[in-house]
């Protein structure tokens, strides 16, 4: 009856985000009064997870598993779900997390709540929070049906030490040919190189920076900060930046702990989509933007001096507290 | 090639969210709906199917008569015909086993949903909806091509994309990046009065259970207010953000 979790590694190592999943996987299973049971694959050490409160873990060493598939994946937790009995199963929300979420919803017939943002708020009726019209509104879910999923939204619950065994069982599941009906045939993704979903800190820009010739400060102070880069929507669509970085109501979601935009104005849309960052500093040269009567820091002014001022000023801080 | 194009009717991007009914409904007044943005780069791609490879295109959506200016505007966009599925929209699950009752009985190949609606950005009816109907699935869907049977996907990962080969039957759950943004197709006046004429049949649904229920809403609560800091004292921002915000 444990919880089951699946926690996503990447080159053997554990994601923030399967940290954070096991750190919240910990405390439902206290409420439940069980234990955590997460799920991995090819990963040799999840050691790690004993920090997290992980008792025990289910490993699957399977080279057709190597590149991330959602078919056989869903397939595997579902087994995995069956054999430790669960009635609670939870992911993240990457895109792995996502792709997979549905598929083992349908196989399990468990009811599944996304965008989760707090621990269960009752277990009989079991209800949950989540964010729902791109943050600008929070729903209570009831999930009805025995088994239940819940998808935990990026950085909401953040990371807490439990200890814990993590003992580690080799998990052999049956798969099958038509597990495998969509196959990979290329993976193109810049290694090194912070995710906005994975980051801490990101750092935008918009339309205020005039011109893509502009952007060298802007990775600059990314650089400093070991920070995403991210633009608002009118940026990528005029091809100024790339559309992976696009962040808003229909770009990508941000959660990060720090959120800097420059020369943004504000627009609902944008805002909607960065509204869960947890700190979000604006500098654009227009007071009247609506940028400032939603964030939590501002500064006024021309973001060409400003920002290479910024910089500087952060390479020292980060020299002096090194 | 048949394909089936869902569509969520939403609302719009700059809508103010409200609830009435002691929070437990969303408040429609004053709201103008929309095809859902996912579902918009979907409908544009198979357009191009429909123009180039002869694919048929049949919109779909699960709603009430709200809805059909919605469906119209996807029939103004070049849609074959429309279907309803005469039933509100509760939650993702009973969302897809609607859609996979039509899909199936109409022989889809090629089913495409935007991967989140705007409103309750379930993120859930395309891969419940592939999983229902036993089709391949490919979510962020960035790129598609087909060659008879068989398909070439582009998905969008964390930080890059990945390309795979898959088959019919497939389901794809679309966002931006499918199409260019400036090759959105938009209804036109002659559009628009064809799609007078197409068909927009209404079904009733099927039976089935809600494994999810919405008890109650609720707004965020209201932010204090910003902190601003002179431009020529960058070391109280570099201090606020470290010392009080401790994000540095």
């Amino acid at each position: 009856m444990s919880v089951l979790v699946y926690t996503e590694s990447e080159e053997g190592k554990f994601k923030k985000a399967s940290l954070e999943v096991a750190s919240y996987a910990k405390e439902v299973a206290k409420i439940l009064q069980t234990t955590v049971t997460a799920v991995t694959f090819n990963t040799k050490d999840a050691s790690e997870l004993k920090n997290y409160g992980v008792d025990k873990v289910l490993n699957i060493t399977n080279e057709k598993l190597g590149n991330f598939n959602a078919e056989a994946y869903a397939d595997v937790l579902k087994q995995a779900a069956e054999k430790e009995g669960s009635k609670v199963v939870i992911l993240s929300q990457s895109a792995n997390s996502k792709y997979v979420a549905p598929l083992l919803a349908v196989h399990l017939n468990a009811g599944y709540a996304s965008n989760v943002v707090g621990l269960p708020e009752s277990n009989d009726p079991f209800t949950v929070k989540r964010s729902a019209f791109t943050n600008k509104a929070f729903s209570h879910t009831k999930i009805n049906t025995d088994i239940k999923i819940i998808g935990l939204s990026n950085n909401s619950f953040g990371l807490k030490e439990n200890q814990g065994n993590a003992t580690a069982e080799e998990f052999g599941p049956t798969l099958s040919e038509a597990d495998f009906s969509v196959k990979v045939i290329n993976v193109d993704k810049a290694k090194d190189k912070v995710t906005i979903a994975d980051a801490d800190i990101v750092v935008s820009g918009g339309r205020g920076l005039k011109g893509p010739e502009n952007w060298g400060m802007v990775e600059d102070l990314a650089d400093t900060l070991g920070a995403a880069l991210a633009c608002s929507k009118p940026v990528s669509d005029m091809g100024w930046r790339p559309h992976s970085e696009h962040v808003g109501q229909t770009g990508k979601p941000v959660a990060s702990n720090l959120y800097i935009a420059i020369g943004i104005s504000g627009a609902i849309q944008h805002l909607a989509g960065v509204n869960a960052s947890k700190v979000k500093v604006v500098i654009n040269n227009d007071p009247e933007a609506p940028f400032f009567k939603a964030a939590d820091y501002g500064v006024v002014g021309d973001a060409f001096e400003i920002v290479p001022k910024l910089t500087e000023k952060l390479k020292e801080f980060k020299a002096k507290n090194a | 090639m048949k394909i089936l194009v869902c569509i969520s009717h939403v609302p719009d991007t700059t809508s103010k969210i409200n609830f009435t009914d002691n929070n437990t409904k969303f408040d429609t007044s004053g709201v103008q709906f929309v095809i859902n943005p996912n579902d918009e780069f979907g409908l544009t791609r198979a357009m191009w199917f429909k123009e180039k490879q002869g694919a048929t295109v049949d919109v779909i959506n699960v709603g009430g008569p709200e809805t059909e200016p919605t469906l119209r505007k996807a029939l103004a966009i070049g849609a074959d015909s429309a279907i309803r599925v005469n039933t509100p929209a509760i939650d993702g699950f009973q969302v897809a086993k609607q859609l996979a009752k039509v899909a199936k009985d109409g022989e889809y190949d090629l089913i495409i949903a935007g991967r989140e609606s705007l409103d309750y950005n379930g993120g859930m009816v395309p891969g419940m909806l592939a999983a229902l109907l036993n089709a391949n699935f490919v979510n962020t869907c960035i790129g598609l091509e087909v060659e008879g049977e068989k398909a070439t996907a582009i998905r969008e990962i964390d930080g890059g994309k990945e390309t795979l080969t898959t088959s019919f039957p497939l389901v794809i759950g679309t966002q931006k990046g499918l199409v260019e943004e400036s090759d959105l197709r938009i209804p036109n006046m002659r559009g628009i009065m064809q799609a007078r004429k197409k068909p927009l049949n209404v079904v009733e649904p099927i039976e089935t259970t809600t494994p999810t229920s919405i008890e109650i809403f609720e707004k965020p609560a209201p932010r204090g207010a910003i902190k601003l800091i002179d431009a020529d004292n960058l070391d109280e921002l570099i201090n606020l953000l470290h010392n009080e915000a401790k994000v540095i």
